[in-house]
């Protein structure tokens, strides 16, 4: 008998985490991507490469602080000597680790109290505004038209206030949570599903008209400049004195604002992963996810469901209101442009490929999504760019590339990436890339069937109060 | 099964007109009084002096000489997410699921009834087509477009909704969203590879930018005149008729009868003979040719479409659903008509009553208002029966 596909990438993995193989792989992997990056900054299979190796550190066996060391060794001393020799590596991978922190934050909400969230960027509007707002010339603007701002208008705060108002940022986007939360607790479903989408439609648009009567968000025009933090020179020079010989040029300035940035989001990120982390074994995690399988029983149990879910809320919305912050500093621009519904369900995107409720699977969607999004599709578009400068055609249809429309450029075209992501998904793999371990209700049918009958069979005055669970059962039999 | 009479149905062609007439004049007496109210209130307020020194009236003058071309507009762009709202809340009514991808099978038909009437205008037949010809090259349009609209419709639920009929509730939500976004861009890149440009301009033919001058009111300073564009009664006249035709379906045909008896209980019905399938899919083809024809409407109305054009009034015909009681025919012509009424006044008002501070762009923030403010305290909207909720 022929061994099936499943099979023959067992005997793969058990080779991989033989003895000392996992230590030698990941390893090697690294470093020869690591080269390969190195000596070609502009190959996208090199880089996959770099990202595979590291993504290794996690996937095979291996002794914690080894682990440990590996993602070290990458974050801190790898990913900045390739970021210094090209930029465009280092904004990737800042991006991956914003997304990673938003993903996991709206897999707290989604994931593991099953409440679907379709306005998440709100909160990262939140906290991008708060500082936008704080961190510009915008508080001395307010009776200013939107766009003009007096020559010599200061700017309100020091620019170093910005390490205060992450944590600001932590904070008032988990209140905007409790508030967003607070009536949406009556409603389950599809139906908070839409009032979270309106809530975030109603933000977007609350930033866009706010310029009058007061000139608060400076209205669809954005706001711009917004500060960064100071950098002094010695530490751009200290860098440059440790770094120089391997990056091969020393790094300026303004360079080094994004090494800078990528550092505290990656920061920002392991304290996000490791609450993460903390709270799905805690009490409070298994809350959720009862709340999630069957709020009723979980109530009956005496699990305090609102409270739990305002939780839920105010969590998910901290980590996006930090990332937002931090949004805001580095681009040094903000409008409401960045905060759309499809920049939510770009978020959810993450959240669903990489497996809803599982924290290595949701990190690995925001991988996927954004090399997807700002690599392959990119670089799709620029082959199809040279392929029409050029002179090759289809032999048999007959067909010459410099005939393509120029509109065809699939990096334009997220919307059908994600919403094919999305419906192939929900058919064939509703739990993910790397499903999370707990079981989950809320994706497979084949036990719901079974748990409803029990339900309205132990409890029929249950199932008659909240009447859900009785029609859900006829749905399920048809 | 008994056979239909016909006095029966001649009631059910005359309830549902009886009914609209009902809707729109109640809807209408309702914002007026709220309207008038505010605007007594509002005297010698500084929006008031405003209006003395530019428009030499007062506020209450004001408000009472705009009403009318308030309430005229207000009831165009109610049918027209009466229309869209229907396949909201038909789709919920036998399936329990929120189709988001509704708003794009509006898009879609907007698309292909403008692409059509451009191909007829490029043929020069538009342009020869006397003021008979004009209406049946629209009539022509609104066919195409609720067959194409309809038949998206269909494909749609067997591609990516039927495999995902028994799954728990979120999962079809989410396929919905992705197919929302998948068709958005697909309409964009048939647009924009045929022409290089994503939006069209519905080409002007016929008289319908004409107006008809209906009266004008005299006031203290310039007589307002109050007059209604042809297109907007083709509007008013298609959803009409469109609605009484759609309920004729529902409530007087033998499928009718099977697509209710799916929505009430699907298991039941299948015992009984009927094809939930087909069923499914023909409410799914009615609702997406509604959506369609809401489309070309809305088309004409506004004249300018993108491929991101279904968002917003599918959002408002949803909520519009949601107000009449998602999975109520009757209660989602209510609710079109509230909120293309609400929709109306803010836009002529709150600018005028604020003295410029917030304008009418903030029309769109009422109706997202108005959807939350109903889901969180009155889940089964203002006609529906005590619906639970779901997870």
């Amino acid at each position: 008998m022929k061994p099936t596909l499943r099979e023959r990438l067992g005997v793969l993995l058990a080779f991989c985490n033989k003895g000392r193989n996992p230590y030698w792989l990941t390893g090697g992997l690294i470093i020869l991507g690591f080269v390969l990056v190195y000596l070609s900054p502009r190959s996208i299979p090199a880089f996959l490469l770099f990202v595979g190796g590291s993504s290794l550190a996690y996937f095979l066996e291996m002794k914690k602080p080894a682990r440990l060391a590996f993602a070290v060794l990458v974050a801190i001393v790898l990913v900045p000597i390739l970021g210094a020799r090209n930029i465009f590596y280092l904004e990737v991978i800042f991006q991956i680790a914003v997304f990673s922190a938003l993903a996991l934050g709206l897999n707290i909400v989604v994931g593991f109290s099953g409440l679907l969230n379709f306005g998440y960027m709100a909160f990262y509007a939140v906290g991008a505004y708060l500082w936008g707002f704080f961190g510009s010339q915008q508080p001395f603007l307010l009776h200013e038209i939107p766009g003009t701002a007096p020559p010599g208008t200061p700017f309100f705060l020091a620019p170093d206030w910005f390490y205060l108002f992450i944590f600001l940022g932590i904070i008032v986007a988990a209140i905007v949570g409790l508030i967003l939360g607070l009536p949406v607790l009556r409603v389950r479903g599809d139906y908070l599903a839409v009032i979270t989408l309106a809530f975030g439609e109603i933000v977007r648009q609350l930033l866009n008209n706010l310029d009058k009567p007061l000139n608060l968000t400076n209205g669809p025009q954005g706001i711009s400049p917004i500060q960064k933090p100071t950098l002094t020179p010695e530490v751009v020079a200290f860098f440059n004195q440790i770094f120089e010989p391997l990056v091969g040029r020393p790094v300026t300035a303004n360079q080094f604002y994004n090494i800078l940035f990528y550092l505290i989001a990656v920061a920002v990120v392991i304290f996000v992963i490791i609450i993460t982390f903390r709270l799905d074994d805690s009490r409070i995690g298994r809350a959720w996810t009862a709340i999630r399988e069957d709020e009723l029983a979980a109530s009956a149990m005496g699990i305090p469901a609102n409270k739990l879910k305002l939780g839920a809320f105010a969590v998910g919305a901290s980590f996006a209101g930090a990332m937002g912050v931090l949004f805001a500093a580095s681009r040094t621009f903000i409008s409401p442009e960045s905060f759309t519904f499809l920049a939510s369900v770009n978020v959810l995107t993450m959240v669903i490929l990489g497996g809803i409720g599982s924290i290595p699977g949701v990190i690995v969607g925001a991988v996927v999504v954004t090399i997807l999004n700002l690599q392959v599709l990119q670089s799709i578009s620029l082959w199809l760019a040279q392929l029409r400068q050029s002179d090759a055609f289809i032999p048999i249809i007959n067909f010459h590339w410099k005939d393509l429309s120029n509109q065809l450029d699939p990096s334009k075209y997220q919307r059908l990436v994600f919403g094919i992501i999305l419906v192939l998904m929900m058919i064939y793999r509703p739990a993910g890339i790397l499903p999370a371990g707990r079981r989950q209700r809320e994706l497979e049918h084949v036990d719901s069937v079974i748990d409803d009958e029990v339900d309205s069979s132990i409890a029929p005055g249950a199932a008659s109060s909240s009447g859900a669970v009785s029609k859900g059962k006829e749905d399920d039999h048809v | 099964m008994r056979k239909i009479l016909a006095s029966e149905a001649l009631r059910e062609i005359l309830l549902p007109l009886g009914r609209m007439a009902l809707f729109v004049v109640g809807a209408g007496a309702l914002f007026s009084a709220i309207m008038f109210a505010l605007a007594f209130l509002a005297q010698g307020s500084g929006a008031d002096k405003l209006l003395l020194e530019t428009h030499k009236m007062g506020i209450l003058e004001y408000t009472l000489g705009q009403l009318p071309q308030v309430l005229i507009d207000g009831m165009t762009l109610g049918f027209v997410y009466a229309a869209i709202a229907l396949g909201y809340t038909m789709v919920y009514g036998v399936l329990e699921f929120i189709n988001f991808a509704h708003s794009e099978i509006f898009a879609i038909g907007a698309f292909v009834g403008v692409e059509f009437l451009i191909f007829m205008d490029r043929l020069g037949v538009l342009a020869a087509a006397g003021p008979l010809g004009s209406y049946m090259y629209l009539v022509l349009a609104l066919a195409v477009a609720m067959i194409a609209s309809g038949s998206v419709a269909v494909l749609m639920e067997r591609t990516a909704y039927r495999p995902l009929r028994n799954s728990p509730r979120l999962v079809p939500l989410i396929s919905a969203i992705g197919v929302s976004f998948a068709l958005q861009d697909v309409i964009r890149m048939v647009e924009s590879l045929t022409t290089g440009q994503f939006y069209r301009v519905i080409p002007t033919f016929g008289n319908f930018d004409e107006r008809v001058a209906l009266f004008s009111i005299p006031t203290g300073g310039a007589p307002i005149a109050v007059n209604i564009q042809v297109k907007s009664i083709v509007v008013i006249v298609a959803a009409v008729l469109m609605l009484v035709a759609l309920n004729y379906i529902v409530n007087a045909t033998k499928i009718g009868k099977a697509i209710r008896s799916v929505a009430q209980d699907r298991t039941t019905a299948a015992l009984m003979g009927i094809g939930v399938n087909g069923i499914i899919s023909f409410t799914f083809l009615i609702g997406g040719a509604l959506g369609g024809a809401a489309g070309v409407l809305y088309a004409l109305k506004f004249t300018r479409i993108d491929p991101f054009v279904g968002f917003m009034p599918g959002m408002k015909a949803f909520t519009a659903a949601v107000l009449g009681g998602i999975g109520n025919l009757t209660g989602a012509l209510l609710g079109g008509i509230c909120l293309g009424m609400l929709e109306s006044f803010a836009g002529a008002y709150l600018g005028t009553f604020t003295m410029g501070r917030f304008g009418s762009e903030y029309k769109d923030i009422f109706a997202f208002l108005i959807l939350i403010i109903v889901i969180i305290f009155k889940p089964s909207g203002l006609l529906g029966e005590q619906v639970s909720q779901k997870a």
